[in-house]
């Protein structure tokens, strides 16, 4: 884990509507491999980036959201849901994808839901917010 | 104060470019530094040297292009995001075998590694966007 900044990248679209989420999944990969201590939040439409098993067959886009779990690759701090933002869009807290990490030692899920006044806490303790 | 400033939307759909630019003007005249200016998403439309706006618009692109040279700043345009949307140095325009390039004058191509150092190395980091 790096000593450097606490780094958060916010994300708050959902997947395919617009190219945000997946060019924000850009930069947290590039950040990934910077000694920082990155984490991700995922609030509001952006929890359904992490819905498992998505096909964009048919749509014509990149299925990109698969491409989450290679952070679990890195030295990721933690990935955050916001536990209203699923509430409200009727997602179930154990069908969220996992983010798997620790090769040895045996492996932990980095996703962790959280309420909205715990991510308040997690947002104020950063030294930078990246939003998409 | 020490700032980075993130410009996520293009020069004339949003509000976000032009705010990001009052912005970093005020912040250099009161003698702040912008250690650099990334544009990411669409806000790579604001380095494109073809925009011909009406001439009782706002001058944008210039606006950031003259800002660059009074003040030496550095305006960083994604290589990645700029790829996909049409904007591009002559190296660019040469490796890809394009008609053209048309990054304007004052801005500079780079990776996204260039987003992450100025964040890790600025006081604030401030991002313009929808």
């Amino acid at each position: 884990m790096g000593d450097g900044k606490k780094i958060l990248f916010i994300n708050r679209r959902g997947p395919y509507g617009t190219i945000y989420a997946q060019e924000a999944l850009e930069v947290a990969l590039v950040g990934a491999v910077f000694d920082q201590k990155i984490s991700l939040a995922f609030i509001d439409d952006g929890v359904f980036l992490l819905r498992p098993g998505q096909s964009t067959v048919g749509l014509q886009m990149k299925q990109f959201t698969a491409a989450y779990r290679a952070l679990g690759d890195f030295e990721i701090h933690r990935v955050y849901v916001e536990r209203e933002s699923l509430q409200v869009r009727g997602m179930k807290e154990e069908n969220l994808m996992e983010i798997v990490t620790g090769p040895d030692g045996g492996t932990r899920n980095l996703v962790k839901v959280v309420s909205s006044v715990e991510l308040m806490d997690v947002i104020h303790s950063q030294d930078v917010l990246l939003n998409d | 104060m020490n700032f980075v400033v993130v410009v996520n939307e293009g020069p004339y759909q949003h509000q976000a470019s032009y705010t990001a630019y009052r912005f970093t003007r005020s912040a250099l005249e009161k003698g702040h530094k912008i250690m650099r200016v990334f544009f990411y998403h669409d806000g790579v439309n604001n380095g494109t040297s073809l925009t011909v706006p009406p001439q009782d618009e706002p001058q944008i692109v210039k606006q950031w292009c003259q800002l660059a040279q009074d003040r030496d700043l550095d305006l960083v345009v994604c290589v990645a995001a700029a790829q996909r949307r049409g904007i591009m140095d002559h190296r660019e325009a040469e490796r890809h075998e394009l008609s053209a390039p048309n990054l304007a004058p004052g801005f500079r191509i780079a990776g996204l590694g260039q987003l992450i150092d100025a964040s890790i190395d600025a006081e604030r980091l401030l991002v313009f966007g929808d």
